[in-house]
């Protein structure tokens, strides 16, 4: 099975408020408002775990959810932030930016 | 040895004719060698012509002939070798910000160069922490309020309804500058239905209220998620630049940190200034 890695693109700009993850695209100024999942995704996207494992460690230990559904809706996810160039993902590990960048609280 | 007439010369001196145009502190000279339409620009912006000798822009207009063109067009907005390239169907204009210097191309009108004034004044702000924002703004008793909101939200209506003790900064676009950290309202001469030009005055801002037309007069705290989002919806930024979205993205977090923004319901008349000041 092919394992798909995240990491936070540091153009983006992004900030945590009162609990809220909020992600600005710089391509195009979409604003996202991440929810619980989402905001565990954006803040393991490290460029070197792979989603499945961030899946199984940490959203099916917080949320009750089956593993492979959690697991294409991480998916889905990753792959329409990508989109807007909020989140790079390869199949790769990805090790050409500090994936920390980007996020200011 | 004579040849009859003296030939003409062959360049003709063109006086250029100039105003400058102060808003939010930002004195900007524009320069023409048209009268007529130099003119036009002190009417339109009668109240915001300084006298100021020294001014932080240069922008020369060339007055070009009408062709067919949809002012209602997209702007585009691109940065690129130090330079700004401002572009809609009825205007082309550049600027580059190391110089402090641009030119515009468009025809007499003052719609054009009102949107040139507009988002020069955005990308000068984006860096130092200010921004232009949807809203309706006053002064009341030494305080600037604002009042945000989309088209029919009542930023009109609330304009209308100021009492006489308010002095009114704009019903259309409000204009923000961060000052030794706190956040400052200025008036513009950017008008909305309203078509009355704001006064050019300036305040610390109290509050940030979030339109909503209702039964009654009410103001109801918002959390700070929501208050964020309501701000960024509301800001007028047109560039297509990554680093500048970012600076307006983090600019309206520390915006909400120190200004408290509230929603404001309100009825019709003026009774809902009773609440404000």
């Amino acid at each position: 099975m092919t394992k798909l890695y995240m990491a936070r693109n540091p153009r983006a700009a992004a900030r945590s408020l009162d609990g809220e993850m909020m992600i600005m695209s710089g391509r195009d100024s979409t604003l996202f408002t991440l929810n619980k999942t989402a905001t565990i995704l954006w803040q393991s996207a490290d460029g070197a775990t792979p989603l499945d494992e961030i899946v199984e460690k940490k959203i099916c230990t917080e949320f009750d959810v089956e593993p492979t559904e959690a697991l294409a809706d991480a998916e889905t996810l990753a792959r329409e932030l990508a989109s807007h160039e909020i989140l790079q993902i390869s199949e790769a590990p990805i090790t050409t930016q500090n994936p920390a960048a980007g996020e200011k609280r | 040895m004579k040849f009859g007439l003296p030939l003409p010369p062959f360049t003709t001196e063109v006086e250029c004719l100039s105003v400058v145009i102060e808003i939010g502190g930002m004195p900007v000279r524009i320069q023409t060698s048209d009268p007529e339409f130099l003119r036009l620009l002190q009417d339109r912006y009668a109240g915001f012509v300084s006298a100021a000798a020294k001014v932080e822009i240069d922008l020369e207009v060339e007055i070009a002939q009408p062709k067919a063109a949809d002012p209602d067009a997209e702007v585009e907005v691109n940065y690129r070798s130090g330079r700004w390239s401002l572009r809609r169907g009825d205007f082309q204009a550049e600027w580059e910000p190391a110089a402090r210097r641009g030119w515009i191309r468009q025809t007499a009108n003052p719609y054009s160069i009102d949107a040139v004034l507009r988002i020069v004044h955005t990308l000068v702000l984006a860096r130092q922490g200010g921004f232009l924002l949807h809203s309706a703004s006053a002064i009341r008793n030494g305080k600037a309020f604002l009042f945000a909101g989309v088209s029919e939200a009542g930023k009109t209506t609330i304009s209308r309804l100021a009492p006489r003790d308010a002095t009114l900064l704009t019903d259309e676009i409000s204009y923000v500058r961060r000052r030794d950290g706190e956040y400052i309202a200025f008036g513009t001469p950017f008008t909305g239905e309203l078509a009355k030009l704001g006064e050019n005055v300036s305040a610390p801002i109290s509050t940030l209220y979030l339109l909503a037309k209702g039964k009654e007069n009410r103001i109801d705290p918002i959390g700070p998620g929501e208050a964020a989002r309501s701000l960024l919806s509301n800001l007028l930024f047109f560039a297509k630049d990554e680093e500048l979205v970012q600076s307006v993205f983090y600019s309206a977090f520390e915006f909400v940190k120190r200004v408290p923004v509230a929603r404001l319901t309100f009825v019709p008349d003026q009774r809902v200034w009773e609440l404000i000041g």
